[in-house]
This record gives C-alpha cells, structure tokens and sequence, in this order.
C-alpha cells in the first residue's frame, strides 16, 4: 500500500449508504408491487403495427379511422417522429390483424404508407416468455451465488448477490417509475446488469481478500476501506467507459435498442455504487476477518498439491 | 528474462491476428442487390440464352444490372443490380419476361473472392431486424394428433374383441385413456392380454372396481415413448410440408426449423407480403376421395380430371362431384409390400373417416376409388390501375389431379391398402402425396414478426454508427488517461473486434440489432481489463516497483481478477443462451464470444506489445 495516497473512509458513510439503498430498494419494490411494470408486446401478447407516413399525420384521426373500423381499443402512438405512427392492439385478437389495420390506415390517407413492422405474438407465447425471463433471472443469481461461494467465500458470495439483488429491483424499479416499455430486449439488459455488476463486485471483493489475507495488522473496516480506495480509480474509469457507450447507443442507437441503452445505463450506474457500498458494507455486516479466509487457503493449497 | 514473451507465444499471436483478418475480411465485401432464377419444377432449364433475353428485357425498361449467369447445373441463375431500390420492379419485369412456371426471388449475391470462400470464409448473415422480412412462430397442435391416433386405438380395440368375441364396453375418456368395462374376471384378463398382445404401445392395466360395483374394469394408456413418437411424427411431417410449401413463395435463404417440442420457426428474408404468405404455410386438406362416376351419370354429377402422372392409355377419369373424405381425415400413410412382396401403400384413417369411408365403400365393391392431389397454385395477371401504373395481380387456383385411382375389392375401414402398383418409387412417391396432402396435425400461428426493409437498412446504419461513436469515444479517453498504455489497449480494442467478427462469420452466427449492442458492451468489457491491469502497474510504480517488475506483477495480479469477473459474466452469458430465445439469444452468443476473444487481445495482445515495446530493456519511466 503506498503512503501517499489518502484513504478514503467509504465506511464511515456505511450507515448513510445502508439506509439510501434499503429505501431505494423498498421504493422500487413498492413501484413493482402497486404501479407494475409496462410489459411490452413480447410478454403480454398483441398485435403491434409500425408505419411511416409521408406527411405528419393527426393521432386523434388515426384513432378515429380505427374506431369507425372497430378497433376501439387500439393504442395510437408517435415513435420516434411525427410521421412515425405505432399502433397497438391487445391481445385476443387473429394473426390477420397486423394486414387489415393496415389496409384501414392506408384507406384513410391520400399518402403513402411504408410499413416498418408488424408483430403479432400470441398470448401463451407472451406468457412463456415471462416465465423464462423470470427463471433466467432466479437461475442467473443462484449460479453466481454458487460459483463466488466456490471462489472466495459464502460470506462474499451473500455479498455479491444481495449487489446483484439491489441493482435488479432499482433497474425494474426505475422502469416502472417512468412507465418505459419492458420487452425482451430489456430483459436482456437486466441480465446483461447482472453480468456486469458482478463483475464490479467481484473486482473489489478480489482486492478486499488480497488485502485481508496480507494487511494482518489491520482491522477488517480499515482493510476494506484502504481496498476500496486502491480500486476506485479502476471502478470509475471501467464504469466511465462503458457509461460513454452506452450513451451512444442510446443517443444514436435508434429507437428499437433505446429502452435496451437505458435499463443498461440505468443498472449500471446503480452497479457502481453497489459494487462499493453494498458488498463492502454487508462485508462489515457480517464480520469479516482475516479468520474468514484461512479455512479457503488451506483449501486452496490441498487442491494445488493434487497431482 | 522479465517481460520477454517466447517466440512461439509472439507467433501465435501473429497467427490468430492472421486467422482473425482472414475471416473477418468477408464482411468488407457488400453482397449485391440480385434477382436468382429457378424453375417450379425440376424440369426447367435455365441456360445463358435465356439469360441473355431476360436482360434485353431489363434494358428495355432501363433497369440497370450486371453479371448475368445461369449455374452450370441449369437450375437456376443470377442477376445483379446496382440498386436494392430497383431490386422489386426488376422482379416483375423479368417474371413477366419468364411467364408462370418460374420462381424468381429477391437475393443478396456475395462478393466474397473465391479464394476466400474456398477457405470457408463468409460474411455474418445478417438476421431479419436488420435484413428485413417476416418472422412467423408455427405451433403444431400435437395434442389434435395424439386424440385422433387414440380414437384409432379406441375403435381398434372394439373391433379386435368384437372379433374374438370378447364382450365387453370400451370407451375413450377425455382425459386420453381407453377404459373397458367387463362382466366378468375372465373376459376382462383375456381383454387384456389381447390387448397386450396387439398393442404393444398401450399399457394395459386392471383397475379395481368401486365399492359395490359388480363389473370389472381395464384400462389401457398410451406409452410416453409412443406418445413423443406421434408428436416427433406430426411436427417431422409439418416440417417437411412447410418446407415445400416455403419454395413456392420464391424466397432465397428460408428458414423452416424445429424450435422446442411442438414449434416451428419460419423466417423469409426480403418477403413483404405476409397475408399471401400465411396463406401458402397455413393451407390444408388438399386431399379428395372420390368414388369414379358411372358412365350413365348425369353431367352435372360428375367431373373430369387429370392424372398426375399419366400411364399409357388413360390420361384423364372421371369422378363423382361427391367427396367422400377429405385428406383432414387421412392420419397416416406408409409405403411397403405385401405378402406378395408387391409394393402396396398403407392408409390409416381416423375413426370418422374409418366410418364414413365404410359406408361408403360396402355397397360399391368393385367400382374405383380416386384419390385427388389439391394443390393451389397462383397465376400472375398484369393490369394497369387508375395511375396507370401496373400491377401485379396473383389469382389464386386449385389445381386438382388424380394420385390414384384403384378398385375397391372390399368395403374399406380405419385402415386399408391400395396395391397394384407398379414399382416401390411409386408406392413411395404416393404415399409422400398422400402425407403432403393432410398435414399431420394442425398449425397455429403463434408469434409474427415483420420488419419492412427501410426499417432494417436503418437499424444497421444506427447500430454501427452507436459502435463507431462508443469505441472513438472509448479510444479518446483511454489515450488520455493511458498514453502509450492507452494507445496499446486501443490496438488490442480493435484486434478484438476483428477476432470476434471473425469467429461470429466463421461459426454461421447471425448478426441483429441485440447482438451489436452485445458487440458495444463487449468493448466496455475489453477494455475493463485493460484499465484493471494498467491500475494495477500505477499501483506497483507508486509502491516502489522497478518498471519491469511493475509491469511483470501487473499482469500477474490482474489477472486472477479478469478470470474471475470474466468467468461469473460468461457463465450468465450461458445462462442467457440456455434460457432464452431469438434476441436473447443473439444477445448471449456476441457476448459470451465477446469475453472470449477480448480476454486473448486485452491480456496476451496488450501483454506481446509491451513486451515488445518496454521488455529486456533498461526503462526508468513508463509513459502511463
């Protein structure tokens, strides 16, 4: 450890941290629970019909024109810009939908309309989705709990997934706060979090045990604030990288990968700080010590013995 | 020596830096706008004359093109174009040019070199999101498969005790089990070990009798391995339906695949009109069975049609106007001999087509029963609109043919033969007819997907743009924060991108709009473990450290920590794949390849080229 940098007592603001993400947590939770999330087409099923016009087109006539043909319940959205036009339809209705909501708007406009895309997804095939999304998710925590337990110890492990746990519920939190659409390619993103905020939580628990293991002297409190000093250079700038991709794909991505770039975005910048203070401070939690880690070597050093 | 990589370490790097630019290069090489040209049918040449007209026609409506060629098989050829824009009105002009009888398809020609090709090099399909075309998710309903055999079973079973006097009731319950009910022990045991014997598929099993209840009771259970074989039969012969039924709509690189237990997914790129193709993929019953009419029958009564494959002497028949089954009813239909060793075909009908069949046949022995192939084929028509502008118009005909037409010799069930034919290619070639004709089971369209080609072509001109901007942004910062570090990883940044772009070309991956942003989310990756071993050399200088023993502990502490973050995001990447489908997927499969290569290029490429740069040599300051 080199003297002249000052370490930072990110442990002294644990309490302070500890209540912020509790209540962050809890809001989210609440949002999820009485708000819900805005599934998008592919989990709720429906018919989803995208044109462009040639000129900007009223919403409020599109809706009309719909309504005279039956659709009463369509969703008539701009996307992207004013010719773009999004119609919605729920669930229930035939394959065939996507043609003649068609062949209404092309009816009602002297225009040309090209169409974007129509999709169609069938109630039991959204449901299934939802399902394996949801297990995907379960079955993406369980292995990394197993496999850091296997790496370092269950204590880190309990760590790294209650980090995972916190930045999942903020990220589908914040989604259910603003309302943005959660299709497939979200859910990727959320898992695509998973995957990277483990890898933040894993590169600060490596240091804390590398410190544990040769700072004998020093309490654990002072071992993991001096480890998360050393790796807050790298957690900024590795988390400052990938923020300025993410924000292109988001600014000029288009508008299919937008709500992708988001949740990314979103989960994160939460990932960050959960990588420093949620790990670290359940650490703390749950009394950490140089004892934690010696049952691990001996381990360690049977295994490397093996032919 | 410290910081010396041994040559063959150098060489390998060299070697998968070659490999890399070798198979990534495809993708530099656009594919041309084309239009390919096939027959209908297997019969039709294609030769460089024909070529030659067809282009005479596309420069007489002042379509540009090039690199007309007919395949040196015959069966098909190639036009290119200079412009996707064209690409639909050159269709219809050189399918006016050929007439009915041919397909021609939108395409995209590669442009790979041929050495490269040779080589097994290819460009990255592109997926449908970026491509354009339609996306259709097809669930077979097995369950209507498994009734109708067991209905099957269920009069079998009647049939067979009724024939060995066995008395008893038999039923189907609804929940798929055959029930029987007997007065005694003895008749129930001997039902059961006819059953037994016969029906090797079925468990059969006693039941106990209800309190009070004097009768005794069986039960008999399909199989689960007989059950899966009648799911895998149903979706095998909707595949292979499906997939004739794709060629008719004149796409050039369809998907028709098995997704899951009871799935299909098609996928046709470039394919516009989806009502005209879910009517082609979701047609049925385009069987007829039809009694031959008597020669005194009134006109109006009867029909004439062809054979479709005509024999000596008799070109066409004619058959009553009366079905009696349609193909829904046909369950199955097998070649094989008789006892003769004759070729025969084996028809299994459900139990409505059995009944209806019998009825039907008991009294007309020896008159002939026609089968009719119904296939609806289209005929372009071209009209001018009130713009004068013209139009395609496809009208839509059946086309009805006789596969067969043989003598009833006795009064026909469930299951009969038709025999006296001549060789085991035609037993063979009328019972696929027949098995085209009546999908197994019925499809459902389940999930559609359409992306119209201006949406596709701007989803790639956004996704590269979202690359290209992340990575120059990325490259900027880390030379600032880095210098020549930072100019090294930049190098090793880039190395990644061809490596991956060459193992997602080389392994047939196709590319889509998740995929990229798993592509962009790889360079942050990339580039985390760069940052985690230059921290690392600051550190190690900062701790006292000579240059080169900063550089060497650098390396070797990073490490363990890129493994183990690295390994934890692989293992959801897999996860992902296992778990997911379609985006998910593409998603997973960039990433997880992804933290692959970029381990190789941040680790052993930054590693070779500071070696290079800095090792054996005396450095007192690195520039970091």
């Amino acid at each position: 450890m080199s003297e002249n940098v000052k370490i930072i007592n990110f442990m002294g603001w644990r309490k302070l941290a500890t209540t912020v993400s509790v209540s962050l947590v809890l809001v989210a939770v609440g949002l999820l629970a009485f708000k819900g999330l805005n599934f998008g087409l592919d989990f709720t099923g429906g018919t989803l019909i995208e044109v462009i016009y040639e000129q900007p087109v009223a919403l409020p006539e599109v809706r009309d024109e719909l309504k005279a043909a039956g659709y009463a319940n369509a969703v008539v959205v701009n996307f992207g810009s004013d010719t773009d036009v999004l119609v919605r339809l729920p669930q229930g209705m035939s394959p065939t939908l996507g043609e003649e909501v068609l062949k209404v708007l092309k009816a009602g406009t002297a225009g040309e309309i090209d169409l974007r895309r129509i999709e169609f997804v069938g109630p039991q095939v959204g449901e299934e989705l939802r399902e394996q999304g949801g297990l995907a998710v379960l079955l993406a925590l369980v292995v990394v709990l197993i496999y850091v337990a296997m790496r370092f110890q269950i204590k880190f492990s309990l760590g790294a997934v209650a980090a995972l746990g916190h930045d999942v519920i903020i990220t589908l939190g914040v989604f259910a706060l603003v309302g943005w659409d959660f299709d497939l390619t979200v859910l990727a993103a959320v898992l695509a979090v998973i995957g990277y905020s483990l890898n933040d939580s894993i590169v600060v628990a490596d240091r804390i045990r590398e410190n544990l293991r040769k700072l004998r002297k020093h309490d654990a409190t002072e071992v993991i604030n001096i480890s998360l000093t050393e790796t807050l250079d790298r957690t900024l700038v590795t988390s400052g990288t990938t923020l300025l991709v993410l924000v292109a794909l988001a600014v000029v991505g288009g508008e299919m990968i937008h709500s992708f770039a988001l949740a990314l975005l979103v989960g994160i910048g939460v990932g960050t700080y959960s990588s420093i203070y949620i790990v670290a401070s359940l650490l703390v939690t749950m009394n950490i010590s140089q004892d934690d880690l010696i049952v691990q070597e001996k381990e360690g050093a049977e295994v490397d013995d093996l032919p | 020596m410290l910081n010396k990589y041994p040559l063959w370490k150098n060489l390998l790097i060299v070697a998968v830096l070659g490999f890399g630019l070798l198979y990534a290069v495809p993708n530099l090489y656009r594919p041309d706008p084309a239009l390919q040209i096939s027959g209908e049918s297997s019969g039709v040449i294609i030769d460089q004359a024909q070529m030659e007209r067809l282009s005479a026609a596309l420069d007489a409506n002042g379509i540009k093109h090039f690199g007309e060629k007919a395949n040196e098989s015959g069966k098909s050829g190639l036009i290119r174009l200079y412009d996707t824009e064209v690409q639909l009105s050159a269709q219809r002009v050189v399918q006016r040019a050929l007439g009915d009888g041919y397909i021609v398809a939108l395409n995209l020609a590669s442009n790979t070199p041929q050495w490269l090709s040779n080589l097994g090099a290819q460009a990255m399909k592109l997926g449908l999101d970026l491509s354009g075309g339609v996306h259709f998710l097809l669930e077979v309903d097995t369950d209507s498969a498994i009734a109708t055999r067991l209905e099957h079973y269920n009069s079998g079973i009647k049939k067979k005790l009724r024939e060995e006097g066995v008395r008893g009731f038999i039923s189907l319950s609804d929940d798929g089990v055959i029930k029987g009910k007997f007065t005694s022990e003895e008749l129930r045991d001997s039902a059961l070990s006819l059953i037994r014997k016969e029906y090797t598929e079925l468990t059969g099993q006693r039941l106990d009798s209800p309190a009070g209840d004097s009768s005794f009771y069986l039960s008999a259970l399909i199989s689960e391995a007989k059950r899966k074989e009648i799911e895998d039969y149903a979706v095998g012969q909707n595949l292979t339906t499906l997939r004739n039924r794709v060629n008719e709509l004149g796409v050039s690189e369809p998907l028709v695949q098995r997704q899951g237990r009871n799935r299909i997914v098609v996928e046709l790129p470039g394919i516009q009109d989806t009502a005209e193709a879910k009517r082609i993929l979701g047609k049925t019953a385009n069987l007829d069975f039809r009694l031959e009419a008597r020669y005194d029958a009134p006109v109006s009564d009867r029909e004439q049609f062809e054979f479709r494959n005509p024999g000596p002497g008799e070109p066409s028949a004619w058959l009553e106007r009366d079905v009696v089954i349609t193909g829904e009813r046909v369950a199955n239909a097998q070649a094989s001999f008789d006892q003769n060793g004759m070729p025969q075909v084996s028809i299994t009908l459900d139990s409505e087509g059995g009944t209806l069949m019998h009825r039907m046949t008991r009294h007309n022995i020896n008159r002939r029963l026609g089968v009719l192939f119904i296939e609806r084929k289209s005929r372009t028509h071209y009209q001018m609109d009130a713009d004068g502008v013209e139009q395609i118009v496809k009208v839509p005909y059946d086309e009805k043919k006789i596969i067969s037409l043989a003598t009833i010799k006795d009064a026909l069930g469930v299951q009969f033969r038709i025999t006296g034919l001549d060789a085991p290619g035609e037993a063979a070639e009328l019972s696929l007819l027949l098995r085209a004709g009546a999908l197994a089971a019925p499809i459902d369209f389940v999930e559609e997907r359409t992306v119209g080609p201006s949406l596709g072509a701007e989803n790639i001109a956004q996704g590269f743009n979202a690359v290209k901007i992340g990575l120059g942004m990325v490259a900027v910062f880390m030379v600032v924060y880095y210098r020549v570090f930072g100019l090294i990883a930049v190098a090793a940044l880039g190395f990644n991108i061809v490596l991956l772009t060459a193992c997602m070309s080389l392994l047939g991956a196709t590319l889509t709009l998740p995929g990229i942003a798993g592509i962009v989310l790889t360079v942050g990756m990339a580039v985390d473990a760069n940052v985690l071993i230059f921290s690392r050399i600051r550190e190690e200088l900062k701790a006292g450290l000579s240059v080169q023993h900063a550089i060497e502990a650098g390396y070797g502490r990073a490490f363990v920590t890129i493994m183990d973050s690295n390994i934890t995001t692989l293992l959801v990447a897999v996860i992902l794949y296992a778990v997911g489908t379609g985006p998910v997927r593409g998603f997973a499969v960039t990433l997880s390849l992804g933290i692959i290569t970029s381990m190789f290029t941040a680790i052993m490429g930054t590693r070779a080229i500071v070696n290079m740069l800095y090792g054996g040599r005396r450095v007192t300051k690195l520039a970091i």
